[in-house]
């Protein structure tokens, strides 16, 4: 590792393989692709919005690790009452 | 002292499974214990050529399981350690001549001729390698500092952990402490924290691995190689003792280590 490398922000090496081998092991141990993990997150955000509003751009969504065993884990802010009674009305008015 | 059968397996072939049986067998059989080695890997025999013994194979493990030949007759005595012995494997049968109940069997057999079996299994997580683990009290899973190996070993602890054979303990293989400073390979820390077993051994990288089996010598036979002392503690952690893990980071230079010490690194 180069102090030019370090100086443009070049990851070494060993950092690279740490982060790849988490996203692999991740999908290795669940059996779950990048690609089935998406559809999970799609399906879970229309269920929770059939009950209540969320806000899907600032919601957290992934798999954590707690030593051999995958954890999901979502964390899904709901909007104000406030809010959604002031959409609400203007979705009763449009 | 009961017999303790310890498989030592990896998933990825090449990362050093059959050093890690001979060294292992050659230390705890240099400090005293009776020790019988088999290899798992039918068909692609190599841990007499690595413990130096394949001139005085007569019989292997297909031979005691067709009962061609009684076991005692299997074990190759080795003459520098007389209480080390071998079972080699059959290099001409095919891999399906043993089944796990076979391995079962013979390894029933040998816990009344010594303290440590230790099994050789082949690579991958195929047949060979669910015989190898079934008569195991204990799994000795390697791995080098590398993704593909890296991997590999954590889908065998996955299946080790399904088949009721615990987690397994770890050794980490071939690491090199230069490279890990200069963050271009995986420190043990980052192998652990992926793998999340236990710790057993870390064994530098040394080019008297390649020289012992070019002789048939396994390093743990040289008092002052340092792979050969990392093998040397792994064994007596096996037998239970508290030995603290090498201190890898000597061969950097003064300089590297009065940064390190400064917190520039």
């Amino acid at each position: 590792m180069s102090f030019l490398d370090k100086l443009f922000g070049k990851k070494n090496s060993a950092d690279s393989a740490k982060e790849r081998l988490q996203l692999v092991l991740i999908h290795d141990r669940t059996d779950l692709t990048p690609a089935e993990l998406e559809s999970l997150r799609d399906d879970l955000i229309a269920t929770i919005s059939r009950h209540v509003e969320i806000d899907v751009t600032a919601m957290q969504f992934g798999m954590e690790h707690d030593g051999r065993s995958q954890r999901l884990v979502a964390d899904i802010p709901i909007k104000s009452a406030a809010r959604r009674r002031a959409s609400s009305r203007k979705t009763k008015a449009r | 002292m009961p017999a303790q059968v310890i498989t030592i397996t990896s998933g990825k072939g090449g990362v050093g499974k059959t050093t890690a049986v001979a060294n292992l067998a050659v230390a705890l059989a240099s400090d005293g214990a009776r020790v019988v080695c088999v290899d798992g890997d039918i068909g692609l025999r190599n841990l007499d050529v690595i413990l130096g013994l394949e001139n005085r194979i007569v019989y292997d493990i297909v031979d005691v399981i067709e009962g061609r030949c009684r076991l005692k007759q299997a074990m190759i005595k080795d003459k520098r350690l007389p209480n080390l012995h071998l079972i080699p494997a059959a290099q001409t049968r095919d891999k399906n001549a043993v089944s796990a109940s076979d391995m079962n069997r013979l390894v029933k057999d040998l816990r009344s001729e010594c303290e440590f079996v230790l099994i050789d299994s082949p690579a991958g997580i195929e047949r060979g390698f669910k015989n190898a683990i079934a008569p195991a009290d204990r799994v000795l899973v390697v791995t080098n500092p590398e993704v593909s190996a890296v991997r590999d070993a954590d889908r065998v602890i996955g299946i080790l952990e399904a088949e009721g054979k615990g987690p397994g303990s770890l050794i980490i293989n071939r690491l090199n402490p230069a490279l890990v400073r200069r963050q271009e390979m995986l420190s043990a820390d980052d192998v652990l924290d992926l793998l999340a077993i236990e710790l057993i051994g870390i064994v530098p990288e040394d080019e008297g691995v390649l020289i012992g089996s070019n002789r048939g010598a396994p390093v743990a036979l040289d008092p002052k190689s340092k792979a050969g002392q990392a093998f040397r503690n792994i064994a007596a952690r096996l037998k239970g003792q508290d030995v603290p893990f090498l201190d890898l980071d000597t061969s950097s230079s003064l300089w590297e280590r009065i940064q390190k010490l400064a917190g520039r690194r």
